[in-house]
């Protein structure tokens, strides 16, 4: 998510203060920065820069940053005096970091700023931070990136990504198209917001049919105004991929273990956010990421044996539509919930049901009815790992019967971004059907692999712990 | 060292008190520690904007520089991803934020209607995070010590850092377990009016106490850490870091205030002897070929490895190098500590201690004659490779430029003498910038009202109250209060049932003897005094065995208190001590017959001598009367 944003002059309407605090303000002359001494009315003097409110708490206190850097909330029925020392500007000492002295011969990787912030600045006097995204900030952050390749870097969107819409996934895949067609960059890194980062990376995978490089998304899961950021990490190594690879996939980088050393590219249509915080949230599902990254040595060592390669065409469709649902089914789910869908126009109803591929019984003939008036119903199964298989239980036969489509070992969300680009291709139903079932970017596998669950590897590991206490 | 010979001293005190609450300042994991290797390690680096760190400690920055990694033990019961940073931190703990807001209250402070959590940089890698969270709760009030007044002027509530474990050189990277790291720990610090070393002791002794009275602290050893701020007039501000005793305090403001009138006189001298900034150049001089044929150990192993031996001249320095600053500690020390912190040398050698260390009239002379030293003139001479040999001249070079001012502003550590060495340069003033995943929170009048109603009582009162309910005798009481025991006193005696006055006498003299013999008593926790008191209490064991037991407990810590008991030879019975004295009367028949009941005391003194440490005192004596009465009558 990007850090709040905060300019050189804040109005007092906009600093969070109540009526009556701005009002105060006011009369005593205050303004967000001011250089303030406070007489308290027990007799403490503070002095400090009056700093705008944060949006939550109680806006009849006054926050001041005291000369020793501390922030504190003084209610101000308690300043007894206040005096003005001055006012302070809000600027950033200094232009970040000396000219980048990039190697040469280096290949070429764009980047795309979508919101995701992968570098930033903190201005220590106020706290405010500052996103960076031009390509000295990025390289004066990172400054490894300068013996990676040479970057160029603009800014597409800047939203968070819980906002990004199908309608940005096609912003993205035509600009994606025209980056390789006019600056033919070994590969395109994204720096995107991590909640929603494997939806973007599954539509782009399908939109881009021919790529000359790989597009490598990737983000930080702790925010980059801190020491500790991954984001660097994962800006290497989404780097080296981007420049390296010799694969042509849409991937997301991201850190493979806590440890600030290897990134793993994984799938965009085989990759999940798995964990709310950790840095190695994404994990591939139903499949070994796609390649791994030692960011300290440098190396990329591809882990699967078939990927799309490089091409020397730029094919993409970007087209999506936005008239498809994805839903979780859950125990006593209503029809209603799913006839909605029907009555709003949907073209497009991707299913989370139970283990193999089941909802309740009472939702059968909702569905046979949806189907009937040229929905396209598929199926994925919310326990993400394995695969659908609906000849087992008679739900799940009905359900074939009732019209159907088995979405096999394809993850919901994976199968929610290929309906909807599907749907942004045909208006033929049955036509979307046949392109559903085929395995257009790796998303399925006629295998199911024993390697790729973590079962048993996590608590053998883990019970190695002594027990609590 | 009377404190009439000491010129001015300005210190002020900051005191980091580990808190013992239940839970850790931001996550729920347990304040305690482990003294097992982590079974988890993590493997970072951290990273700022080139532009962001002007201000930050200019040590850890060397070190960053170099790309410094850090390896995180964790350890599953007492780390979760919060301190792994691979998690948000969650609220603020409210027990320790009371703790804080009592103790401010105490001392009188004003306590912030609200509370903002900040992050302040630290790229040392002690943070897995990069920063210290810390929270301004209260500024000002004040504590009464003797009739002086000292200000209070800031409480903070802050997390602790990680456990330095290890450093492996060769691969630059710092081992910490993060099993400390997110307690909680009140900081509070006073201003800069301590006049003499006893104030400061007598400072730190009353705001230990408060901390202790309010119940929920740690008082292991290390769970209070003083930090001193000491200047003398003309001299610089010195931060010494982590004085785990307070009995070293005094020792510390003294020495320190002794090594900053001896730089300033060493300044004068140079000032005399004319040495100026442009007379001291940095020109290190190889004189590898003079050491061809040394004797010398340290040499010898250098030059074989391929190293050199490089010598620098100072100018006017003769005879000042070797002067004593500190007990033990000369300027040449000094330029050793800075030559060792900054280029990883060994050892620094300079001419006021040469010849010597294997080294030969000859080889000075030769060197003098190398370098062109004139008759007031020093040197400084290091074994080593040459890159690192040249950087530890620079780094020595740098702190003799520095004499020439008199007193550098540096950090340093307190030596267990009370002496300090050079630990880092100052830091500049903190970054700071607000934790963005904690909101602020509002500290109401009713809380605080709340809150002042629960305060504990004050530790004098505390003093009063035990004196009277305990009959303590009034030097006793106030040795309890004095150390800091006063509530580890009252603790043992409600927990043991043991005599109070035994309990006083057992953490006032015993302790204090066995540290006086050299017992490591550190190593003695209030775990083993109070299941010792309490065998005493049982009957289960003698007091008189107290000294023993503790002094076994303290040197092998890993013992139980019966296996102590069982191996000095475990507690006898009133039949085994009844027939002890018996044969003790035999063998003394003649004595006994001659002096009657006058000779209970030599015959008891030859009975303690037996059994000694394993039967009460009281008991052995009503035996010894009783015995002799039978016989003599």
């Amino acid at each position: 998510m990007p850090p709040a944003r905060l300019t050189g002059s804040v109005g007092l309407e906009a600093s969070g203060y109540s009526d009556e605090v701005v009002k105060w303000m006011r009369e005593h002359g205050v303004r967000v920065f001011s250089r303030v001494r406070l007489r308290l009315s027990d007799g403490v003097e503070l002095r400090g820069i009056v700093m705008p409110r944060p949006r939550v708490g109680d806006r009849e206190v006054l926050v001041l940053k005291l000369d020793n850097g501390y922030n504190v909330g003084v209610h101000v029925s308690r300043v007894a005096d206040v005096d003005v020392l001055g006012e302070y500007a809000a600027t950033l000492e200094g232009k970040p970091g000396a000219t980048a002295k990039v190697g040469e011969g280096l290949p070429r990787v764009h980047f795309l700023g979508t919101g995701g912030t992968i570098a930033s600045r903190v201005d220590y006097v106020t706290g405010a931070v500052y996103p960076y995204f031009s390509a000295e900030e990025i390289y004066s952050m990172i400054p490894e990136l300068e013996e990676i390749a040479v970057i160029s870097a603009e800014t597409l969107f800047s939203i968070f990504s819980e906002d990004m819409t199908p309608s940005h996934w096609s912003q993205l895949a035509q600009h994606v198209k025209k980056v390789f067609e006019t600056e033919a960059p070994a590969g395109i890194v994204v720096a995107h917001g991590t909640d929603t980062m494997h939806y973007s990376a599954a539509a782009l995978a399908f939109a881009a049919r021919k790529l000359p490089g790989p597009v490598v998304f990737t983000g930080a899961q702790r925010s980059s105004d801190r020491p500790s950021s991954d984001a660097a990490v994962n800006v290497i190594g989404a780097t080296l991929v981007a420049a390296q690879a010799p694969f042509a996939e849409s991937v997301i980088a991201m850190h493979g273990s806590p440890d600030d050393r290897v990134v793993l590219a994984h799938r965009g249509v085989r990759a999940r956010k798995m964990h709310s915080s950790r840095r190695d949230a994404f994990m591939s599902i139903n499949s070994l990421p796609l390649a791994r990254v030692d960011v300290v040595s440098r190396e990329l060592k591809v882990l699967l044996g078939e990927y799309k390669p490089r091409s020397d065409e730029v094919e993409v469709h970007p087209r999506f539509s936005d008239k498809v649902a994805l839903v979780k089914f859950y125990p006593g789910m209503p029809g209603d919930v799913l006839e909605f869908y029907g009555e709003r126009g949907y073209r497009g109803l991707v299913l989370e049901g139970t283990g193999l591929g089941h909802v309740r019984s009472e939702l059968i003939e909702v569905v046979r009815k949806l189907v009937k008036d040229g929905v396209v119903v598929v199926m994925t199964t919310q326990c993400l790992w394995g695969r659908v298989n609906m000849n087992v239980y008679r739900t799940g036969v009905e359900l074939l019967e009732a019209g159907v489509v088995p979405a096999e070992d394809m993850l919901p969300e994976t199968a929610f971004a290929k309906l909807s680009w599907i749907l942004g291709q045909t208006e033929d139903v049955e036509e979307a059907k046949r392109l559903f079932r085929e395995n257009l970017a790796y998303e399925t596998s006629k295998r199911t692999e024993y390697i790729t669950y973590p079962g048993a590897m996590w608590w053998e590991h883990a019970i190695r712990t002594p027990a609590q206490g | 060292m009377p404190g009439a010979e000491l010129p001015r001293i300005k210190c002020g005190l900051e005191i980091h008190q580990m808190l013992d609450t239940a839970e850790k300042l931001f996550c729920s994991c347990p304040t305690k520690l482990t003294q097992e290797p982590g079974e988890i390690k993590i493997w970072r680096r951290l990273r700022l904007a080139k532009s962001e760190m002007g201000e930050v400690d200019p040590a850890a920055l060397f070190e960053y520089e170099k790309g410094v990694s850090y390896l995180y033990e964790c350890y599953n019961p007492t780390t979760c991803l919060v301190e792994m940073d691979e998690e948000p931190p969650h609220e603020l703990n409210r027990e320790a934020l009371e703790l804080a807001i009592k103790f401010a209250l105490m001392v009188g402070a004003h306590v912030f209607d609200e509370i903002h959590v900040m992050r302040k940089i630290v790229i040392d890698g002690s943070n897995t995070t990069g920063f210290q969270r810390t929270v301004l709760v209260a500024v000002g009030g004040s504590i009464k010590v003797g009739d002086k007044i000292v200000p209070i002027q800031t409480i903070c509530l802050e997390e602790d850092a990680a456990r330095k474990i290890s450093e492996d050189k060769s691969t630059r990277t710092i081992t910490y377990r993060l099993d400390r790291f997110g307690a909680p720990l009140i900081e509070v610090a006073t201003a800069p009016v301590i006049s003499s070393p006893e104030e400061a002791r007598e400072v730190a002794l009353r705001i230990g106490l408060l901390l202790r009275s309010l119940g929920r602290v740690k008082r292991e050893l290390g769970s209070i850490r003083q930090d001193l701020n000491i200047s003398v007039e003309g001299g610089a501000k010195i931060e010494v870091k982590g004085v785990q005793y307070l009995d070293l305090i005094p020792k510390v403001v003294a020495y320190e205030a002794l090594r900053q009138r001896s730089l300033l006189e060493i300044r004068d001298e140079l000032a005399r002897r004319g040495v100026t900034r442009e007379a001291l150049e940095f020109k290190p001089v190889d004189v590898t070929h003079v050491f061809a044929e040394t004797k010398s150990r340290i040499a010898k192993q250098a030059i074989s490895a391929g190293g050199v031996a490089m010598a620098l001249r100072l100018p006017g320095f003769k005879g000042l190098l070797g002067r004593e600053i500190q007990p033990g500690r000369r300027l040449g020390t000094e330029l050793a500590d800075r030559a060792r912190y900054w280029a990883e040398v060994g050892g620094l050698f300079h001419s006021d201690e040469l010849p010597g260390y294997g080294i030969t009239e000859r080889e000075v002379e030769e060197v003098r004659k190398v370098l062109g030293c004139g008759d007031l003139d020093a040197f400084i001479l290091v074994f080593e490779s040459r890159e690192k040999a040249e950087e530890a001249l620079r780094a020595a070079w740098e702190r003799a430029l520095e004499a020439l001012q008199g007193v550098p502003e540096e950090t340093r550590a307190a030596n267990p003498d009370g002496t300090t060495r050079y630990m880092r340069p100052r830091p500049g003033s903190a970054r700071m910038y607000p934790e963005t995943d904690v909101r602020p929170i509002r500290i109401t009048r009713e809380w605080l009202e709340k809150l002042q109603r629960e305060l504990p009582e004050p530790p004098e009162k505390t003093l009063e109250r035990l004196v009277e309910k305990y009959s303590l005798p009034q030097d006793m009481a106030w040795k309890l209060f004095d150390t800091q025991q006063l509530y580890l006193f009252e603790e043992l005696v409600e927990k043991t049932g043991a005599p109070p006055l035994l309990v006083a006498s057992t953490l006032t003299n015993t302790l204090v003897s066995l540290r006086r013999e050299g017992v490591p008593v550190e190593n003695i926790t209030e775990e083993h005094l109070s299941s010792v008191l309490a065998q005493v209490a049982r009957g289960t064991m003698a007091k008189e065995a107290i000294p023993d037991v503790l002094k076994l407990l303290a040197t092998n810590p890993a013992m139980t208190v019966e296996e102590a008991l069982r191996s000095l030879g475990g507690s006898l019975s009133e039949e085994e001590v009844r027939r002890i004295v018996r044969e003790i009367v035999a063998e003394n028949s003649e004595y006994i017959r001659e002096r009657g009941e006058r000779a209970f005391g030599r015959i008891m003194g030859l009975v303690m001598e037996k059994v000694r440490g394993r039967a009460d005192g009281k008991l052995v004596s009503e035996i010894v009367r009783e015995e002799l009465r039978k016989f003599t009558s």
